[in-house]
């Protein structure tokens, strides 16, 4: 397999100016330059399938020896021993599922509501400015958003906000302990914060696909502007933001920096949300380059294909969540 | 009646208020991180910054001015590796692919382009770093290289899509072959919007962290060399931003306050590519 990719690195580095300027005259005539074109050009499309299918044979076939010496143990048990070579993640599936789920109900609202004000509420021009403006910040790259998460966020966490829910709700078990700042609670918020622009942006398209003899449909039986939404916009495109939202959801699994900032990573299972956790991409941001054993790697590899797994399956099915409604769209108009 | 009126416009009120509400709570954190990042970013700015490798702790002064051009180089990298798979696969997708198979390609990039970028860094780690017995900003432009082609193939298809069938027809009626009417006629009709897609590509990768950290995995010196371990102005942030020093803290502000600046500066190029496009 990596005798192959090698192979196919050098033809890249070839092929393409060998295409579009200097095809040989002979092989041009024998084959013919369009044949030559319609074979290149090919091979690059399908290349996008060899490579998915090349990430999940190597993360497979890395991850072989974790999976042969612990089987299912490895999702199930806690306890994480690189020296002793006893290796479980459920502390890091735990906390993936944690904070991505939360910070998932938290954003979802907030972005409907920010998507339907862009397109239906504000007037044109604030929508206009507002929308790009959203899609201009789910570019930001996720250390940045760590960068503040981890000097701004955490200690005003710690000093203002989590000192406010012990002192009020620590009777909870969500709020007990004590005020570290980085904690599970800054790793919601802060991916609350990046997911919500995606989602908000992916809405407001999913918003624009309903067709506009829906709303006036609504609006002629004298609905009001919410009553229309309500009834005609929402429904509609129900789907496409179910996708949207399963897509910011795999975002939040699969973003490590700016969680491997603020969680506090320890391999923790506690109720509390004030506790500092750790995730999936957590443990292989800080352990892989630094690994002890052979085994260990392939422990964090297994924790890798477990990842892609489940993003693969999460952003499929928002995919086609999401085609569906466009789609749709598509075919009313036709 | 009236008051059944009455009360369904309260509700329509009460609600368009919530979602202003949900707009503000949207915008507010994200203002904020700009003007934080506004605010230590340019009191930490400074021409040492741009000219200088990082200073031990303690010491005054230092920059990031090896990660700065380590990225350009891993950028470029990338960009040599990526662009061709990204743009000749769209020209498949919109010239040649039947129906079927370009939907299974199409669906193949998008899911790919979910894929957290860490896994591209393992991947690239286990088919370069491993067999080349070292980190490297080869392996670094590779994993890069693999969340950029996803995105150029989407974009630049959307582009070629978008050129009038009757321009290709026209090319070749004039008997120009059908490779070069595609290289030539159709892929440079829709250049600015292609290039558009190359830009913001370029973007996304410019600020990839996660890939790099066991690829290229960073370096305090002055790093040209493609086959040894490269530094890189994200990689250089995280490590700072998690250290317990208050300067290296502030070189972390003033990288971010240049990342940002250059994501922006090729959004809005891209921005106006993709104008012009429309309007011409």
């Amino acid at each position: 397999m990596e005798l192959e990719m090698r192979s196919c690195c050098t033809h890249e580095a070839d092929r393409p100016e060998s295409a579009s300027t200097r095809t040989e005259p002979a092989l041009a005539r024998k084959l013919g330059g369009d044949a030559i074109f319609r074979y290149l050009t090919t091979f690059f499309a399908f290349s996008i399938l060899a490579i998915l299918a090349l990430m999940l044979y190597e993360m497979a076939g890395e991850s072989l020896p974790a999976i042969k010496e612990f089987g299912w143990n490895f999702v199930i048990s806690k306890e994480w021993d690189a020296v002793q070579g006893i290796f479980g993640a459920l502390p890091y599936l735990y906390g993936s599922v944690v904070s991505s789920v939360l910070a998932l109900a938290l954003a979802t609202p907030l972005s409907i509501g920010a998507a339907l004000f862009i397109t239906e509420i504000a007037p044109g021009k604030i929508g206009s400015i507002v929308a790009p403006l959203v899609e201009l910040l789910a570019a930001i790259p996720s250390v940045i958003y760590g960068l503040w998460g981890v000097l701004v966020m955490a200690p005003w966490l710690q000093s203002t906000v989590q000192p406010f829910l012990i002192e009020h709700f620590g009777f909870l078990p969500f709020f007990e302990g004590a005020p570290y700042g980085v904690s599970m609670l800054a790793a919601i918020f802060i991916l609350m914060i990046m997911v919500v622009p995606i989602i908000t942006s992916i809405t407001r398209e999913v918003l624009l696909a309903v067709p506009q003899s829906q709303k006036e449909a609504a609006i002629a039986l004298g609905a009001t502007r919410w009553e229309t939404i309500k009834i005609a916009i929402l429904p509609y495109g129900k789907s496409g933001i179910l996708g949207a939202a399963i897509l910011g959801l795999g975002r939040a699994i699969g973003e490590t920096m700016a969680v491997t900032m603020v969680i506090g990573n320890a391999p923790n299972i506690s109720l509390s949300l004030l506790s500092p956790a750790y995730t999936m991409p957590s443990v292989i941001a800080n352990e892989f380059a630094e690994t002890t054993s052979k085994l260990h790697a392939s422990a964090l590899m297994e924790i890798g294909l477990i990842l892609m797994v489940v993003t693969l399956v999460v952003n499929a099915m928002a995919r086609l969540l999401i085609w569906s409604v466009s789609r749709s769209a598509k075919g009313g108009a036709a | 009646m009236m008051h059944g009126m009455a009360l369904r416009k309260a509700k329509n009120h009460m609600m368009s208020f919530i979602m202003l509400a949900c707009t503000l709570a949207v915008l507010v954190p994200l203002g904020l991180i700009f003007f934080h990042i506004l605010k230590m970013g340019i009191s930490s700015l400074s021409v040492d910054f741009f000219t200088h490798i990082p200073a031990p702790t303690g010491e005054p002064g230092g920059g990031m001015a090896n990660g700065m051009v380590g990225s350009a180089i891993m950028i470029a990298g990338a960009s040599v590796i990526g662009l061709p798979i990204g743009i000749l696969g769209a020209i498949y997708l919109s010239e040649f692919g039947g129906s079927r198979v370009s939907t299974v390609i199409r669906f193949a990039a998008d899911v790919l382009s979910g894929t957290p970028s860490i896994i591209t860094g393992m991947v690239a780690y286990t088919l370069l770093v491993v067999p080349m017995k070292g980190f490297s900003g080869l392996a670094g432009s590779v994993a890069l290289a693999m969340i950029m082609i996803p995105i150029v193939l989407r974009t630049t298809e959307e582009q070629l899509k978008m050129v009038p069938g009757s321009l290709r027809e026209a090319s070749l009626a004039l008997g120009v072959p059908f490779w070069r009417t595609s290289l030539k006629v159709t892929l440079r009709s829709a250049l600015s919007g292609v290039l558009t897609g190359v830009l913001l590509a370029v973007a996304r990768i410019a600020g990839e962290t996660a890939p790099l950290l066991f690829t290229a995995l960073g370096n305090q010196f002055w790093s040209k060399n493609v086959l040894q371990p490269m530094a890189a102005l994200p990689l250089q942030i995280f490590s700072f931003a998690i250290a317990p020093y208050e300067d290296w803290h502030k070189l972390a502000w003033a990288g971010a306050l240049v990342l940002v600046t250059v994501m922006f500066a090729l959004s809005l190029t891209a921005r106006y590519f993709g104008r012009t496009r429309r309007a011409g």
